[in-house]
């Protein structure tokens, strides 16, 4: 048994797969310990943030003001504002105003935006140009607002009652922050998702939910197909017959079919995690029975579960020591495939909006239906989709190395 | 003089293990192989004798490794050849090699005419389908086969006829010499009694010049082959005839061997059935001297320091033991 | 019961017949027989002659297809697990394979103390145990202390056959029957292998029913022999008159194809 032990930790697959899921599942332990918040706690008021760091704008004008003179930073800021391809859509719309085209340069950012102020105004139609396109303008002119201003912003106060406006302090374009300093800071690693939830928290939250579901249903799935291989095949006779009638039976039916359509039936209201796993547990016992009865049918034979029955031990306990070690192996690796398998199974269900129907916890599947659903692919948000895929792939890569490389140990015929 | 058609001189192969350790499997072996003789080999299993077998084509693959020591065919030497040269101008065509479970090998979903128009051309590339059949057809009419069985699927087939098969085939090419491990030991005592017909017949019809016949069943082996060589942890301890060593054993170890015959014949069952004590050394770190004396009855304190060299009696007798053959003789004769 | 006359097991009608498919397979056909106390019977017979499976009927690990078994003058009944352990208290076996027919996950061991549990032995100390199975390994040339805690496969075939004969030494049933024991190891342990068996029968006056292909073997060990041909038994008879006269053509065919070192060995009877 050790020497087993030893041999598999040898097998670099299955190492390297180990280890990846071994990091995965530290994640989950540990990142909920540095990390309290509630996974679906709605932060982001609107849909997708993108990934970054969030400084509270409230704090820092609170906190201690720095003045750098950084030579770029005014260049910096009317490049981030005033960049080629805006430059390019101020000349479109003055051409479309009527200003000839010989006195817009769009190399001199002060002759164009002077210009630009003279001419631009937000209730002027111009035809041919959408509604959308009109909102897109006057939100560039509002950002150009004050872009080449050296005064700076003057901050003030309005009283309640009499609506008066009192100074309290200006910022000027010299004035920095610490981050440091700032009170409330909030990293997004990965954004927002659709409801404005930490889509970091929300994927470490559905990676164990998932995880769970897999265990779960790779547990149910092999015990059932352990309990009836092993009775088929060392009991034989009129059981045989009847646990292979059922189990073609299920054989031909697609698992994926049966499977959506008890989730279906099942109803939304009771479709929880636990549920949907021992659904899908209950869906694919079936080549875990065929291959564990195959391979007792072989040992049942052999010479010393004869000489176990000789000895009068009872069924239960040759079954258990004398053809469970021989088999333990293989089950262990269809256990790793199963909870592989059923992980997938559970996301493609839930693409499919017929995954567990939960407001208190996500998994994998249901990240990226809800990714799908508020179209997050088309609108190219891909932090809402990207980072879930890479999980399910990684997880079941790492399964699925572990596998090989526990083959590679227990099957003599792939030993190099 | 008789032609010599194998010679192999002092030759040495070893197995590396997984933990580079070596064992030496076959240890100094020097033999000779004449032209109309059949040379034997006995020895218990793990006692060398089928990489013995292996080592004799000069083909050799990992675990087991060349050390030392030469192969002469025909009067060319073929231990130090290139192996692609080898596969092509010797194995098949000077050489053949049948395995213990050669009949296992064929490809089940190939007809057996399949498997000879691989085998002929692979060294004679030109040769066409009509060619190869009617070389077929002509040697297994000679071996007293019948030609319906190349239209046959080995499973079509009983054990014995897919090993007489295999064997017509190996011989296919005329090798000078054949090399038959165990080829009979997995068959029942019918088919057995074939497979060995089949054999002499080759020897007897000039079909192959020689034979290398390897197997622990004595009785076998007597009826076989005109000279045996024992085997015993990697080292030739014993070799005469046929008769000599069966009946007249010289090394204990022989003579152990030769007490453990069980025939069917009138009087076996008064015979007294001796078993050697102990199990053959590891051949990781041999015994420094006589590598049976641990488990000898007449050992000396002088047998475990030196090893043993041969004694040479004349007419290729030769055996491994520090005694003198009389003193062998009378200690056997007193029990 | 000192004559040694008396049957102590005895089939009637015995058949086998498995189903591949719908293909019937007979592995026994309709064989009767009759098995005298203390004495060696060898049951002879090519591969697929049927005695393997003749052997696992004796031994209740097959159901006959038809037929009934005589123990001790009565029918044999296994239909409850009590009887099956208390007639495997009577009849026990060495199988062909020793390889096989260990658990390889279980220590060497296992196999003797499981024997003495079954002897009714489950309470004794722990130091009483200890004694039995080095008594029976000294009986078998082990050294029990070399092996106590070792895993089969850190055994010889040889080594691992003689710890078989061990726990039969513990069980001692009354009769033995012994498939193909040597034919997996080779001459000289074949020869060690032998000797125990013979002098475990000398000595708890053992029936043992021999189980093998090699008519040298039977002939020199068995008292009376049975040739199978195609599940039937074709010749009975003490060893002497049947391998040194053989009446049926079966028979004579099998000895003649069995090398011999003393006879000339007739080649060209082989069409």
């Amino acid at each position: 048994m050790k020497n087993a032990l030893e041999q598999v930790f040898h097998s670099r697959k299955f190492v390297a797969g180990f280890s990846i899921f071994m990091v995965l599942l530290l994640l989950v332990f540990v990142y909920p310990i540095l990390i309290r918040d509630k996974p679906l706690a709605i932060i982001g008021q609107g849909t997708f943030f993108p990934p970054g760091i969030y400084v509270d704008v409230y704090d820092s004008l609170n906190s201690t003001t720095y003045i750098l003179n950084l030579d770029d930073a005014a260049i910096n800021r009317i490049n981030k504002a005033l960049g080629d391809q805006q430059r390019q859509e101020l000349k479109d719309w003055l051409m479309l105003a009527g200003v000839p085209e010989d006195q817009i340069d769009i190399n001199n950012t002060e002759l164009l935006l002077d210009l630009w102020e003279k001419s631009y105004d937000e209730a002027l139609m111009i035809p041919g140009l959408t509604y959308a396109e009109q909102r897109y303008y006057q939100r560039l002119d509002d950002s150009l607002e004050g872009l080449l201003s050296i005064e700076g912003v003057v901050i003030a106060k309005e009283d309640a009652q009499t609506g008066e406006l009192e100074k309290i302090d200006s910022i000027t374009q010299f004035d920095y922050v610490n981050i440091g300093e700032v009170t409330n800071v909030r990293v997004l690693p990965l954004g927002t998702d659709n409801f404005g939830r930490d889509v970091l928290t929300e994927l470490v939250k559905a990676l164990a939910v998932s995880l769970q579901i897999g265990f779960v249903a790779g547990i149910v799935a092999t015990l059932i197909g352990l309990t009836l291989g092993l009775l088929s095949g060392y009991v034989g006779g009129i059981l045989d017959d009847f646990i292979m009638f059922i189990t073609n039976l299920f054989t031909v039916i697609p698992s994926f079919v049966l499977l959506i359509l008890i989730s279906f039936s099942i109803g939304q209201e009771n479709r929880g995690a636990i549920t949907i796993a021992v659904v899908i547990g209950f869906t694919s016992w079936v080549w875990t029975a065929r291959a564990v009865r195959s391979q007792v049918i072989s040992l049942r034979n052999r010479d010393h579960v004869n000489l176990s029955k000789l000895s009068g031990h009872s069924t239960f306990h040759i079954i258990v020591n004398d053809i469970l070690p021989y088999i333990a192996s293989y089950v262990i690796m269809a256990l790793i495939l199963q909870i592989s398998s059923a992980i997938l199974s559970e996301a493609s269900l839930s693409i499919l909006g017929l995954g567990p129907r939960t407001t208190d916890v996500p998994t994998l599947g249901l990240m990226m239906n809800w990714a799908m659903i508020y179209q997050a692919h088309i609108l190219g948000k891909w932090w809402a989709y990207f980072p879930v895929i890479m999980t399910i792939a990684l997880i079941t890569f790492s399964l699925n190395l572990m596998n090989t490389g526990l083959d590679q140990v227990f099957n003599p015929t792939l030993r190099e | 003089m008789e032609k010599v058609i194998l010679e192999v001189n002092d030759l040495t192969t070893k197995y590396v293990t997984r933990f580079h350790e070596d064992i030496y499997a076959v240890d100094h072996v020097s033999l000779k192989a004449k032209e109309g003789k059949s040379l034997g080999i006995a020895g218990e299993s793990g006692c060398g004798k089928s990489t013995l077998a292996l080592s004799l084509m000069g083909y050799y693959f990992p675990p087991l490794h060349y050390t030392k020591g030469e192969i002469i065919i025909n009067g060319r030497k073929i231990n130090n050849m290139d192996p692609d040269d080898l596969r092509k101008t010797i194995l098949g065509t000077e050489i053949s090699y049948i395995p213990q479970a050669a009949m296992n090998a064929l490809n089940p979903t190939q007809k057996i005419f399949g498997f000879i128009k691989d085998v002929v051309q692979a060294h004679e590339p030109k040769a066409t389908k009509e060619d190869v059949y009617d070389l077929a057809r002509e040697k297994f009419e000679i071996l007293g086969l019948s030609k319906d069985v190349l239209e046959k699927y080995p499973v079509e087939l009983s054990g014995g006829m897919k090993q007489r098969t295999v064997i017509a085939v190996s011989v296919i090419l005329r090798p000078k010499i054949l090399i038959a491990d165990e080829p009979s030991s997995a068959l029942d005592v019918t088919s057995q009694k074939m497979v060995i017909k089949m054999l002499k017949d080759l020897m007897e019809k000039g079909f192959i010049k020689s034979m290398i016949f390897i197997t622990h069943e004595l009785p076998l082996l007597y009826n076989v082959t005109d000279e045996i060589m024992v085997m015993y942890a990697g080292q030739i301890i014993e070799q005469g005839t046929a008769k000599e060593v069966v009946f007249d054993p010289l090394h204990p170890y022989s003579k152990g061997l030769m007490n453990s015959i069980l025939v069917p014949e009138n009087g076996a069952r008064q015979l007294k059935l001796s078993a050697i004590p102990g199990a053959p050394p590891n051949l990781k770190c041999p015994p420094q001297g006589c590598r049976f004396a641990e488990r000898c009855k007449y050992v000396q304190p002088e047998c475990k320091v030196h090893p043993i060299d041969l004694q040479d009696l004349k007419n290729g007798r030769t055996y491994r033991c520090i005694f003198s053959q009389k003193y062998l003789r009378k200690a056997y004769e007193n029990g | 019961m000192a004559d040694g006359n008396e049957v102590c097991l005895c089939g009637e009608g015995l058949t086998k017949i498995y189903l591949d498919g719908r293909q019937k397979n007979v592995a026994v056909d309709h064989v009767d027989f009759e098995i005298f106390q203390h004495k060696t019977i060898s049951i002879v017979g090519e591969s697929g002659s049927g005695k393997t499976t003749l052997a696992k009927m004796l031994l209740g690990l097959t159901k006959p297809t038809e037929g009934e078994i005589y123990f001790q003058g009565k029918k044999r009944d296994l239909s409850t697990s009590r009887k099956r352990t208390e007639y495997w208290k009577f009849i026990q076996a060495i199988f062909q394979d020793p390889y096989s027919s260990y658990n390889t996950f279980n220590k060497v061991d296992t196999v003797l103390l499981d024997c003495i549990n079954m002897r009714g032995g489950k309470r004794l100390p722990h130091k009483k145990k200890y004694e039995m199975m080095e008594d029976a390994c000294c009986f078998v040339n082990l050294k029990f202390d070399e092996l106590t805690n070792k895993y089969p496969f850190e055994l010889s075939g040889g080594q691992m056959q003689r710890l078989m004969i061990a726990r039969i030494f513990i069980l001692k049933p009354r009769i033995l029957i012994a498939d193909e024991p040597t034919s997996m190891i080779d001459a000289c342990s074949r020869a060690t292998i032998l000797e125990m068996l013979m002098k475990l029968k000398k000595e708890e006056g053992m029936t043992v029913i021999f189980i093998t292909h090699d008519i040298g073997l039977a002939y020199y060990i068995s008292d009376c022999v049975y040739i199978m041909e195609h599940g039937k038994i074709v010749e009975s008879g003490s060893a002497e008159d049947v391998i040194l006269h053989p009446k049926e053509k079966y028979t004579q065919r099998l000895i003649s194809d069995v090398p011999k070192i003393h006879q000339e060995w007739d080649l060209s009877t082989i069409n």
